[in-house]
């Protein structure tokens, strides 16, 4: 199967569990289970290729020019991750399926876990570090989603966003180390840069690389100081606990380091950073674990512990600790998801997970006991188990290796946290069902039914199996250590032995377990020393400083955005004034190259028009109704501008929309008040007129110096009339430009201006549905209403007018490419066509005769403009390629059929939808607000019976 | 010639802006609009003027500059969208809060002043 489609199918497998959700639980876990198996098995096709050493890759170039390529690789170190994530998100699933209660919704579960699946099945596939680190926020984010599942809990909500933080923290820094990196090695495909290793190490970005990428690494797995959010998130449903912590969310890191680790390991820094960061993490990890009461608490900082341990053994940067922390990780997987399974249970059955209130469940839940004990012991170490053996090549890999010139110190503190972790181990079998039964149960403890603890003991089987044969699991292992160590290094000779014979190591181990059972037995006077002795608290110490962030951004933005929006503009202005004349100020000006064109009478009566009603406006806006009819003027002059230089296009477009703009004000205008009160000061009008004043000759300034100078550089235009006709097959170089060489940016425009439209009738539905209706239903309108509403004149008048209209629209629209004219146009005519035939007789009377609702001609002009672009996707050409030919059909005369005119088609239809129901939803909220519609859609019609009858 | 324009540019600005500055939200309206206007001519000039020679292929030896015709043709209709939902806006303030000031409240009397 395509790696692609491995990596695809949970996401689009996590469609399926939500749509599922009304046919079912059963249905719902059943499609997800089914999901994963087949993109387990889809991974497992490969096998033979990753046994035989192969690199599977797929790739699709998506942008190459910045390196961002789809590139996906499989070795055995993602083979092995892989097979982690999708067999045990099985198990997972199957669990969850009996975990979940009745009131989850269980849909929402699945499709979390699935996007979360799917996104570590990428992080581990990717070969572009770009594309990984994609992958690597998507598990951020679908973390903190599965995190927070129980909305209901503060604690899960604020785990959650603890776990947001961290991690999405640190995957910002990894962006910045990924990009570093990139920049040394001159690519972003891991293939590349797992080959430069002297390159990166010797380069001074080096460093600062390193430290950003580890920072990325340690927040995701819980490394100190980063380790306090992994207990807050146990807030989540045990089984996301189970699958983040043990197999995926907190592996990815280490997954990163291992996959890394040919590139950045074997320097000091390396050295230093990562093993210090894990011997700390797996000492306090462990300390911390064995005082913890609820299970949960206490597998989740065991498990901090046994990264810290991981961490470590890359940190050594020798083969042997690679190999050992390989073997590691896929021992830590099987037991602690064992274990986590099973806390679950043991709070299913009981309905508490404080180890103080547990204790004596073994003979009352016999399976549930073998499988914590097997998995605990493993935990702790004890031999025949499958942790022993990992655990043992730790302590040995720790006698070869020094830190801070102390040979002594990496040895005994591993020994000293192996100590607490068995501890921490014994404790939780010890108190949780050895020990004499207890009568005060929170609920009656009992074995779950299969569903529950089938997965865990299914899990049990490696953690015996390789136990008790090692060997069995050498080959598989040391094949993902090939991956890790990229051949920076050699392999390791030895082997997976149960017994070494009498060495160093296994005395450490001796004194661990040893030690781990005194820790135990004196485990009541220990707790008293832990709760004596003061410790932080890490969540208080990260919610201090998230609030200091917080009273922070308040200062800094409540000072700056303080509700006076005027305020914000007058600034705006005086800062783009400002900036504006520092540029003219510092740049060269250049002579003047063209000439004055003369001036004649019509203009300057033109200019003395647009003076007098924007001044007029300045003076009157008072009064709104006057300044509507100012500000008609101003539009009317502009559009005689458009005709007098030489923009036909233009001028017809502004002439339509002053029409439609003029109706909408009007139609708002009839809630507003109509006067605005003088309420500004003498100072303050005075203050807006100097900043508007500056403004207003700062702009004239540069127009009047840009319009006497050519283009510094040759404009592109040029381009544009050579080939409207030869590429385009039209002669009006405006339309052909807006639907051909710029279409994409006309179906862009199109589809804001659709919004618009919607966002418009999304709004006038709220209002309506809200309070405000019955507001508009009592309001009394402030002015005396006409008594003659539809009146005789006008609707006879646009009953008549409205088929030429429409012909008119249809010409404008079909001459649209050669002569002035196209959609745009064509729509804005067509619409006042239709907002006529609405004012003359009533809002009911035309939404009655309206036979297609206007959002569905907006969604079909967008859809034909975008399917017309598409189309040319057929003759293998880029989207919105054009095409036209010329035909004749006697008796015609010889035509042009342009695919550009189906795309203005679209344009003119998104157009005239939007358009109309802007002024819909308008006149909706007019309509609530008067008196019931009349009956007919003429008050005096002398054809009427009853007028005649009245007349009479 | 070129001085008309510019000069009505500015005018349109100015006032505009000085609309843009006030305290309630109709005037705000007029003043965007105005704005609008200003900032259309002053990217259509940006063609620089030409008289009589529209971007129409004929016979003819020069033609106006069509690029910045196209992108103010697409401008005007946005701007007509823009000024709707605006109006929307401001006009859903109003009925739901029987108050057309632009400015929160708590900074009103400071702004007054």
């Amino acid at each position: 199967m395509s790696l692609f489609l491995i990596v695809a199918l949970p996401f689009l497998g996590a469609l399926l569990p939500g749509l599922m959700n009304s046919a079912g639980r059963q249905a719902c876990a059943g499609v997800t289970f089914m999901v994963t198996l087949v993109a387990l098995v889809g991974l497992l096709t490969h096998l033979p290729a990753v046994l035989a050493g192969e690199l599977v890759t797929a790739r699709v170039d998506w942008i190459p020019q910045l390196g961002l390529n789809l590139t996906l690789m499989l070795d055995s170190l993602g083979f092995f991750f892989a097979c982690l994530i999708l067999g045990i998100g099985l198990l997972i699933i199957a669990y969850a399926r009996s975990y979940l209660s009745r009131d989850d919704h269980m849909g929402e579960f699945f499709t979390y876990l699935l996007l979360f699946q799917g996104a570590m099945v990428g992080i581990v596939l990717s070969d572009n570090v770009l594309i990984l680190l994609i992958f690597w926020e998507l598990t951020s984010l679908s973390s903190f989603l599965l995190i927070g599942y129980w909305k209901h809990l503060p604690e899960g909500r604020q785990g959650a966003r603890m776990a947001l933080t961290v991690t999405g923290m640190g995957g910002l820094a990894m962006i910045g180390g990924m990009l570093l990196l990139g920049q040394i090695v001159g690519s972003y495909d891991l293939s590349v840069i797992l080959e430069n290793r002297e390159l990166i190490q010797a380069s001074p970005l080096y460093l600062p690389a390193l430290i950003l990428i580890l920072l990325g690494c340690f927040t995701k797995s819980a490394q100190f100081p980063f380790h306090f959010w992994l207990p807050h998130a146990m807030a989540a449903p045990t089984p996301v606990s189970a699958y983040l912590h043990s197999a995926t969310m907190v592996k990815a890191g280490i997954f990163l380091m291992a996959r890394m680790w040919p590139v950045l390991s074997g320097t000091p820094e390396w050295f230093v950073i990562v093993t210090t960061a894990g011997l700390i993490t797996m000492v306090l990890g462990a300390v911390i674990a064995l005082f913890k009461h609820d299970l949960k608490a206490l597998l989740a900082f065991s498990t901090v512990s046994h990264l810290g341990l991981i961490t470590m053994l890359l940190g050594t940067g020798t083969a042997f600790g690679a190999m050992a922390a390989v073997f590691h990780i896929l021992n830590h997987a099987t037991f602690k998801a064992a274990l986590f399974m099973s806390a679950g249970i043991v709070d299913h059955a009981v309905h508490t997970r404080d180890i103080r209130r547990l204790g004596g469940l073994r003979h009352l839940m016999p399976v549930t006991f073998v499988i914590a004990t097997l998995a605990a012991l493993s935990m702790a170490g004890i031999p025949l188990l499958n942790g022993f053996l990992s655990k043992e090549m730790m302590l040995e890999e720790t006698l070869h290796t020094t830190l801070f010139d102390m040979p002594w110190l990496v040895p005994g503190l591993a020994t000293f946290g192996a100590l607490f972790s068995a501890a921490y181990s014994f404790r939780l079998i010890g108190h949780t069902f050895l020990g004499k039964e207890r009568d005060d149960y929170p609920d009656h403890p009992h074995d779950p039914q299969p569903g529950l603890w089938l997965p865990p003991a299914l899990l049990i089987i490696p953690v015996v199996v390789i136990g008790l044969a090692p060997f069995l699991a050498e080959p598989f292992v040391k094949l993902v250590t090939t991956s890790v160590l990229g051949g920076a290094a050699e392999m390791p000779s030895a082997h997976f032995k149960i017994w070494h014979g009498l060495g160093p190591a296994l005395y450490m181990s001796i004194i661990a377990v040893v030690g781990g059972l005194i820790l135990f037995a004196l485990f009541t006077p220990l707790l008293r020393v832990w709760e004596a002795t003061p410790r932080p608290e890490a969540k208080s110490i990260f919610d201090r400083i998230i609030a200091a962030f917080v009273g922070l951004s308040q200062a800094i933005s409540l000072r700056l955005h303080n509700g006076a929006f005027s305020r914000y503009a007058a600034i705006m202005a005086v800062t783009v004034v400002v900036v504006g004349y520092y540029a003219w100020a510092t740049g060269t000006v250049g002579a003047a190259t063209r000439a004055l064109q003369p001036t004649n009478a019509v203009q300057i009566a033109g200019w003395l028009m647009l003076v007098a009603a924007a001044c007029g406006l300045v003076f009157l806006h008072r009064n709104r109704l006057l300044s509507l009819i100012l500000i008609g003027i101003v539009g009317l002059i502009v559009s005689a501008g458009f005709v007098f230089f030489s923009a036909p296009d233009l001028a017809m477009t502004q002439l339509t929309v002053e029409v439609v703009t003029i109706i909408l004000l009007l139609l708002a205008l009839n809630f507003l008040p109509n006067r605005t009160p003088i309420e500004s000061s003498v100072l303050r009008r005075s203050r807006d007129v100097v900043v508007s004043v500056g403004a207003g000759l700062a702009t004239m300034a540069l127009s009047y110096h840009y319009l006497l100078r050519d283009t510094v550089a040759p404009s592109i235009s040029e381009f544009h009339l050579a080939n409207a006709y030869k590429g385009g097959g039209g002669t009006n170089v405006v339309n052909v430009i807006l639907v051909d060489f710029r279409g994409f940016d006309t179906y862009g425009e199109i589809i804001v201006l659709g919004i618009a439209a919607l966002l418009i009738y999304a709004l006038t539905e709220t209002l309506l549905s809200g309070p405000v209706r019955a507001r508009l239903l009592n309001r009394k309108p402030d002015q005396p209403r006409a008594g003659d509403r539809h009146p005789m004149m006008m609707v006879v008048m646009t009953r008549v007018i409205m088929p030429v209209v429409l012909m008119v629209g249809f010409y404008i629209f079909l001459r649209g490419h050669n002569e002035p004219g196209g959609g745009f146009i064509a729509g804005l005519i067509v619409s006042i066509a239709v907002v006529m035939q609405y004012m003359a007789s009533g809002f009911a009377w035309a939404s009655a005769r309206l036979r297609y609702p206007y959002h569905g001609i907006i969604g079909t002009g967008v859809l034909i403009a975008g399917l017309t672009g598409i189309g040319s996707w057929f003759f293998n050409k880029p989207f919105l390629t054009s095409d036209f030919t010329y035909v004749r059909i006697p008796p015609f005369y010889k035509f042009e059929l342009a695919t550009a005119a189906l795309f203005d088609l679209g344009v003119f239809l998104a157009v005239v939808g939007a358009v109309m129901l802007t002024l819909e939803s308008f006149s909706r909220l007019a309509r609530r607000a008067h008196v019931p519609e009349a009956d007919h859609p003429m008050d005096i019609d002398p054809s009427r019976e009853d007028n005649t009858k009245a007349e009479a | 010639m070129e001085f008309l324009v510019a000069s009505a540019i500015g005018i349109l600005t100015a006032s505009g802006l000085y609309l843009v500055l006030r305290l309630r939200t109709f005037p705000v309206i007029m003043g965007t609009s105005l704005l609008t206007y200003a900032v259309n001519v002053f990217l259509f000039a940006s063609g620089r003027l030409t008289v009589g020679a529209p971007p129409i292929l004929t016979d003819a030896a020069r033609y106006t500059d069509p690029l910045p015709q196209a992108l103010v043709l697409t401008a005007i209709v946005i701007s007509f969208g823009m000024t709707a939902v605006v109006v929307m806006i401001a006009l859903g303030a109003y009925l739901g809060g029987n108050d057309d000031h632009v400015d929160d409240p708590s900074t009103e009397a400071e702004e007054r002043t």
